[in-house]
C-alpha cells in the first residue's frame, strides 16, 4: 500500500508548501544549524533525522518562529510559506503561528482541564460561534489525537494529569484543533507506546491529506513509514534530503548511509 | 583554678573539651588506621569517620551538659538563697528580684575583693555584717553598693558565692568525667568493623532533630507565655467585654472598656486599603519585570525595588506622618484652602495615610515574591501557548497568571499577614482613636499600637489595663497564623489540581 502512495506521489508533484534558502541560527556565540536550504511540499509528511544535538527542534522552531522567544537566538536567511517571507517585518508572528502549529518534543499541557487544553486556541481565533461548536471541534481532535476514549468521561479533569503519552496526544489534538496549515511535530511520539503510536501515526497520514506535516524522528521505522520525504541533519548542516525511499536505500551521502544503518543495525 | 571558677570558667571548659575532641579526632583516626596496618580499605568506613565518632562523643554530651547546667544551676542557687532572707528585709527592699540583685552584687564584690587579694578566702566566707563596714570594704576595692549590707543579704551573699562555686565545679567535673568517658569509649571501640559511618550519621540526623525542635519549643514557649498571661487577663476582665464589646476605653483607675472590636476593625481596614494599594501595583509590576522587561531593565529596576523593601518601617512611619498625611489633608482637608475645597480631614493620621504608607511599604514584598513565582512557571507552558497563535497577553493572563495563582495567592496573603502585625507605620499614621467607623479620612488604631501603648509607660502587670496587651497579642497571632494556614490551604488545593 506504501508504494502505491509513493507512486502517485511521484507522478503528481505537489506545490511547495514551505522553501528556505540559506538559513542560520546563532544561540549567542554558537552557530546551531548552517545553511540549511530546502523544499518542503504541501500535503507531503516531512521526516527530520539526525543524531541528537544536529539542529532538528531548532530548524522547526524557526519555521514559526517560535525562536523568536530565544533572547540569544538569531536567524537569518529566508523562509517562505506560500511565497511570503516569514521573517519580513510585516509578518506577525502571532498569526504566523495560528497557521502553523506546533507539537513539542516534551508534553506541555496547560494545568487546566482536559477540556479547556483543546478548547485553548479555537477560544483565541474565535474559531466556534457558540458552546455546541466549540464541543464538536474538541471532540474531532480528541478523536484525530487517538485520546477521545480515554477522556471522554472526565473532559472537566486537569490535563497535567493525564499519563506521559496522554499528555503528548493532548497536545497533539490541541495542536490540530486550530486547523493549522503547516504542523510541525518535534519527537510527538517518544512517550507513547507502540498501539498509541501507531495512533498518531495514522493521524499523521490522515493529516497529509490537508496539510503538510513535519516530523521530527530518532525512529528510522517511523520516518520510513510515515514519512514521504527525509531530511537528514548533521552537526547543524543538512546532509541529505529526498525521497524517503531513496534516503533509506540508497542514500548518497556516507554520512547519511553509516548514520541509518548504524541505527537500523 | 580559681580563676577558672569565676566568669569566664564555662567558655574555657568549653575550649578545652573542644580540645579533647579534636585529640579525640586525631588520635582515634591514628589507631584505626594503624590496626589494618595502613591498608584503609580493610575498614568498613574513611578513617576520618572514626575519628568524627569520637569527637562527637567526646563533645556533644558534655557541651549539652554545660548549657543545660548554666541555665538551671541560677534558679536553684537563687531558691536555695532566698529562704536565708527574712521577709522584713524583703518589705523594705520593695522586691525580691531587687534583694536578689543586692545578694549577687555584694556577692560579685566578695569575688572581686578576693581576685584582688584584699581579702582571703577565708575572711570572706566569714565577712560579719555586724562587725565590718561591707558597703566601705567593697568601695575601695571599687565595687560600689546602693545601701548598707545588711546581715541577712551578707549571708545570702556568702551562701550564694559557695553554692556557685561548687556548682561550677561540680559542672567542670561532671563535663570533663563525660568527655572522657566519651574519648575512652570512642577509642576502644574503634576497630576495622566497627561502622563508624553509620554512627556519624546517625549522630549528624540527631543533631538536626535538636536543632529542629528547639526552633519548635521556643515558638511553644512563646504561645505559652502569651497564652498564661492571657489567661491571667481574662480571670481579671470578661472575655464578652473583649470580644463582643464596642468600645475601648483603658483608664488606669480601673474598670475600663478594653474591647478589641475598634482596633480590629482598625486593622482590617488599614490592612485591606494596603492590599488594595500593594496587590495590583505588585503584580503588575512582577508580571512586566518578569515577562516583558530586558535584561538591562531588569537588572535595574529589580534592586531598585528591592531597596524598598530594606527600608525600616520607622522611615515610612516618618514617610506617612510627615508627607503623605499633610498631602492627603491638602487634598481632602482645610475647607475653601485645600484643592478639594472640602473640609473631611482634620489631621494627618488616618486609615487611608497610613494604609497607602503600607501598600508602599509591601509593593516590594509582593512583587518580588510574585515575581519568582511566575518566573517558576515552566517556559514550555509558554512555548505551548504561543506555539498556538496566542499573543503574549494572553499566554499570561490564561496560562502562566492560572498557573502561577497559587502562589500569588499565598503571596497577598503572607502580605496581608504582615500588614496585620506591621506596626511603626500605623503608631505614627493612623492614629489613636479607637472607633468602628467607614470613613477612610478618621484616624482610628490598630492591635499593634494599642500594644504598644498599653506597654509603654509605667506598667503593672497585674492590672487588666496592661495584661490586654498579651490577650491582643494572642488573638494578633491567632489571626496571622489563620492566615497563614488559609495560603497553604490555598497552596495545596491548587496543586493537587495541577501537578
Ligand atoms: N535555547 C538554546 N540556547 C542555547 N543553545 C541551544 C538552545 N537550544 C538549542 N541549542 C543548541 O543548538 C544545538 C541544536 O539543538 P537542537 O535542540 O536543535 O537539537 P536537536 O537536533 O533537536 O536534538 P535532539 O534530538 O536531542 O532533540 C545544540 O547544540 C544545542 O545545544
Ligand atoms: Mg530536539
Amino acid at each position: 500500500m506504501k508504494d502505491n502512495v509513493i507512486s502517485e506521489y511521484d507522478v503528481t508533484p505537489l506545490p511547495i508548501k514551505i522553501a528556505a534558502r540559506d538559513v542560520q541560527v546563532y544561540y549567542g556565540d554558537t552557530h546551531a544549524l548552517k545553511d540549511v536550504s530546502v523544499d518542503i511540499e504541501d500535503k507531503t509528511v516531512t521526516a527530520f533525522i539526525g543524531p541528537s544535538g544536529c539542529g532538528k527542534s531548532t530548524f522547526l522552531r524557526c519555521i514559526n518562529r517560535m525562536n523568536d522567544t530565544i533572547d540569544i537566538a538569531r536567524v537569518t536567511g529566508d523562509i517562505r510559506i506560500d511565497g511570503e517571507d516569514i521573517y519580513d517585518k510585516r509578518v506577525d508572528p502571532v498569526q504566523l503561528r495560528a497557521k502553523v502549529g506546533m507539537v513539542f518534543q516534551k508534553p506541555n499541557p496547560f494545568p487546566k482541564s482536559i477540556y479547556d487544553n483543546v478548547a485553548y486556541g479555537p477560544r483565541i481565533h474565535g474559531m466556534a460561534r457558540n458552546k455546541a461548536e466549540l464541543d464538536d471541534i474538541v471532540e474531532r481532535a480528541l478523536k484525530r489525537a487517538a485520546l477521545w476514549n480515554e477522556v471522554k468521561d472526565r473532559l472537566q479533569a486537569p490535563g497535567t494529569g493525564l499519563s506521559g503519552g496522554q499528555q503528548q496526544r493532548l497536545c497533539i489534538a490541541r495542536a490540530v484543533a486550530t486547523e493549522p496549515e503547516v504542523l510541525l511535530m518535534d519527537e510527538p511520539c517518544s512517550a507513547l507506546d507502540p498501539i498509541a503510536t501507531a495512533q498518531v501515526e495514522e493521524l499523521i497520514d490522515e493529516l497529509r491529506e490537508n496539510f503538510s506535516v513535519v516530523i521530527v524522528t530518532h525512529s528510522m521505522q517511523q520516518a520510513a513509514r510515515v514519512s514521504q520525504k527525509t531530511a537528514f541533519f548533521h552537526l547543524g548542516h543538512l546532509v541529505e534530503f529526498g525521497d524517503t525511499d531513496k534516503i533509506f536505500t540508497t542514500p548518497e551521502d556516507p554520512r547519511t548511509e553509516s548514520y541509518i544503518t548504524g541505527r537500523i543495525g | 583554678m580559681g580563676d577558672l571558677l569565676n566568669s569566664g570558667s564555662a567558655t574555657v571548659l568549653a575550649l578545652i573539651i573542644l580540645g579533647l575532641a579534636a585529640l579525640g579526632f586525631a588520635l582515634t583516626r591514628r589507631r584505626t588506621v594503624v590496626s589494618v596496618q595502613g591498608d584503609t580499605r580493610r575498614l568498613h568506613s574513611l578513617p576520618a569517620y572514626y575519628g568524627y565518632n569520637a569527637a562527637m562523643l567526646i563533645a556533644v554530651p558534655s557541651l549539652m551538659v554545660i548549657a543545660v547546667w548554666l541555665l538551671v544551676q541560677p534558679v536553684l542557687v537563687q531558691n536555695a538563697v532566698i529562704e536565708l532572707i527574712p521577709e522584713e528585709v524583703v518589705a523594705e527592699g520593695s522586691s525580691v528580684g531587687l534583694v536578689m540583685s543586692d545578694v549577687r552584687r555584694v556577692a560579685e564584690g566578695l569575688d572581686s575583693a578576693v581576685a584582688q587579694g584584699a581579702m582571703t578566702v577565708q575572711e570572706a566566707a566569714s565577712l560579719d555584717a555586724g562587725a565590718t563596714d561591707v558597703r566601705a570594704q567593697l568601695a575601695e576595692i571599687g565595687v560600689a553598693l546602693g545601701a548598707d549590707v545588711q546581715g541577712p543579704v551578707l549571708a545570702a551573699a556568702q551562701r550564694y558565692r559557695t553554692m556557685t562555686a561548687t556548682g561550677r565545679l561540680a559542672m567542670m567535673v561532671t563535663a570533663l568525667a563525660l568527655a572522657l568517658a566519651g574519648f575512652a569509649y570512642a577509642f576502644s571501640r574503634t576497630n576495622a568493623d566497627f561502622r563508624a559511618r553509620n554512627t556519624v550519621e546517625a549522630g549528624i540526623k540527631a543533631l538536626l532533630i535538636l536543632a529542629a525542635s528547639l526552633a519548635v519549643l521556643t515558638t511553644v514557649g512563646i504561645v505559652l507565655s502569651m497564652l498564661f498571661e492571657s489567661i491571667n487577663f481574662f480571670r481579671l476582665h470578661d472575655w464578652k467585654d473583649f470580644f463582643l464589646g464596642r468600645s475601648w476605653a483603658p483608664n488606669f483607675r480601673g474598670d475600663s472598656d478594653l474591647s478589641i472590636l475598634p482596633l480590629l476593625w482598625g486593622t482590617l481596614y488599614i490592612s485591606i486599603i494596603a492590599l488594595a494599594v500593594a496587590v495590583p501595583i505588585g503584580l503588575f509590576a512582577a508580571i512586566y519585570l518578569s515577562e516583558y522587561a530586558s535584561s538591562t531593565v531588569r537588572s535595574f529596576a529589580k534592586p531598585l525595588l528591592e531597596i524598598l523593601a530594606g527600608i525600616p518601617t520607622i522611615v515610612y512611619g516618618l514617610f506617612a506622618l510627615l508627607t503623605v498625611g499633610p498631602f492627603l489633608v491638602k487634598i481632602f482637608g482645610r475647607g475653601e484652602d485645600g484643592l478639594l475645597g472640602v473640609d473631611w480631614m482634620s489631621g494627618a493620621t488616618s486609615v487611608l495615610t497610613a494604609g497607602l504608607v503600607m501598600g508602599i511599604m509591601l509593593i516590594p514584598f509582593v512583587s518580588s515574591l510574585s515575581d519568582d513565582i511566575i518566573n517558576a512557571v515552566p517556559q514550555s507552558l509558554r512555548d505551548g501557548s504561543f506555539g498556538l497563535g496566542a499573543t503574549h497577553s494572553e499566554t499570561i493572563r490564561q496560562v502562566v497568571l492560572p498557573a502561577a495563582l497559587p502562589g500569588i495567592v499565598g503571596a497577598v496573603l503572607l502580605a496581608a499577614s504582615r500588614a496585620i502585625g506591621e506596626t511603626m507605620i500605623v503608631v505614627l499614621g493612623a492614629g489613636a482613636i479607637a472607633r468602628i467607623s467607614g470613613n477612610p479620612l478618621e484616624a482610628m488604631t490598630t492591635i499593634t499600637t494599642r500594644i504598644v501603648s498599653q506597654l509603654t509607660g509605667d506598667t503593672d502587670f497585674a492590672s487588666p489595663e496592661t495584661l490586654v496587651a498579651f490577650a491582643l497579642g494572642l488573638t494578633l497571632f491567632v489571626l496571622t497564623l489563620g492566615l497563614n494556614v488559609l495560603a497553604l490551604y490555598i497552596v495545596r488545593k491548587y496543586r493537587e489540581q495541577y501537578e
